[in-house]
């Protein structure tokens, strides 16, 4: 151990000698260099990390699979549930209008809970308290379809929070969880998606966190998943302990990734490799 | 709750190359992977496609484990007459999915 810690010293020490520009980018990934917020001229989408084949899967509605949790969502809204015998139409009526600006705001402010409630969340509150139906499970097919179905009626839209003061100290709240070191790497989200997005981490693009397209198709996933199933796995890879779905801390950051993500357009369902 | 996305050109010119682009939602399930438990995921795959353009076999495909889920099968033909293409999934577990798309050739 000892023997291998002073190789990857005397490496480091080369590679400062060799170029002073391979010396900083080493001491930015190891998490020395200041986080600084990526400026609203500099922030792209993970759209645009993509190779041309991927953005094509996306562009092209009969190519891109999320589509098909898109038309089941628009089955499952007509679809009458619960003690109460109501399907969301009944209440909600034309999605296409309706629903059509929803996603740009969410997570959105519920005053009941007093606290901040993410799209899964409201549905699921909606099936509760309207249709009297339970809760669909967090990842199931039938609560992706839904919530693939409703965000897709603001596709193209402005990412929009609401501003409301009583969001604020949730927004904060995420903000700190995005800013703090955790687990057995210690590192925050901060230190990949504000300070090193340009870079690479095996092979992969780091990109900036811009949750621009949930719930999105990933290759790799080979299925739709939520912003939650891609924030526990990002947990899971600092090794440090990762909330439930739908644990509180989880929407807190989503709420405060809308807000990072302030006016750029909802692309759901998004493909992402 | 088996769905299919289509995409065929509405209308073509006689002779015309079209492509023919077709995406069934399936798992895929490989039957290589195992649960915690150890026992084997059983397999369940979209074994074959076919294409047919007014009654006649234009297109056919085996799919094997190896091919991810939601399979994206696309292809080219010739527009040569005005009718109907049916698309036709079949699977493990007694998988059956149909989708058909109409054209018109002038």
């Amino acid at each position: 151990m000892k023997r291998d810690g002073t190789i990857a010293i005397a490496m480091l020490l080369v590679a400062a000698g060799a170029a002073s520009l391979a010396a900083r980018e080493i001491a930015t990934s190891a998490g020395l260099g200041t986080s600084k917020p990526i400026g609203t001229g500099e922030r792209r989408s993970g759209y645009a990390f993509m190779a041309p084949d991927t953005q094509a899967i996306q562009d092209d509605d009969t190519a891109n699979p999320g589509m098909l949790w898109v038309l089941d969502g628009q089955a499952l809204w007509k679809k009458k549930v619960g003690a109460a015998n109501k399907s969301c139409a009944d209440c909600h009526d034309d999605a296409s209008s309706s629903m059509k600006g929803v996603a740009a705001r969410y997570p959105a402010f519920d005053t009941a809970l007093g606290r901040p409630v993410n799209l899964e969340g409201r549905i699921n509150l909606c099936r509760a308290r309207r249709q009297e139906a339970p809760s669909l499970a967090y990842e199931s097919r039938d609560l992706l379809a839904l919530t693939a179905f409703v965000a897709e009626q603001s596709r193209g839209m402005a990412i929009e929070p609401e501003t409301a003061p009583e969001l604020q100290p949730f927004v904060a709240k995420g903000r700190d969880f995005f800013m703090k070191r955790q687990g057995q790497l210690n590192l925050g989200c901060t230190n990949c998606h504000d300070d090193n997005w340009d870079k690479r981490l095996a092979g992969s693009a780091v990109t900036q966190a811009m949750a621009t397209g949930y719930p999105l198709y990933r290759l790799e996933w080979q299925s739709l998943g939520s912003l939650q199933r891609r924030l526990r796995n990002c947990i899971t890879g600092m090794r440090a302990q990762s909330y439930d779905y739908g644990a509180p801390e989880l929407v807190d950051l989503e709420l405060y990734l809308m807000t990072r993500a302030r006016g750029m357009p909802i692309e759901t369902p998004a493909v992402r490799p | 709750m088996a769905s299919a996305l289509i995409n065929v050109p509405k209308k073509a010119r006689r002779g015309d190359i079209i492509e023919i682009k077709t995406l069934m939602s399936h798992i895929m399930e490989t039957g290589y992977r195992h649960t915690a438990s150890g026992q084997v995921v059983p397999r369940d795959i979209v074994t074959s496609f076919n294409c047919r353009y007014n009654g006649e076999e234009i297109f056919r495909a085996d799919l094997f484990p190896a091919i991810a889920a939601n399979p994206f099968i696309s292809f080219f033909t010739v527009a040569t007459e005005s009718g109907k293409f049916d698309f036709e999934w079949i699977g493990d577990n007694g998988f059956s999915a149909t989708a058909s798309a109409s054209i018109s050739v002038e």
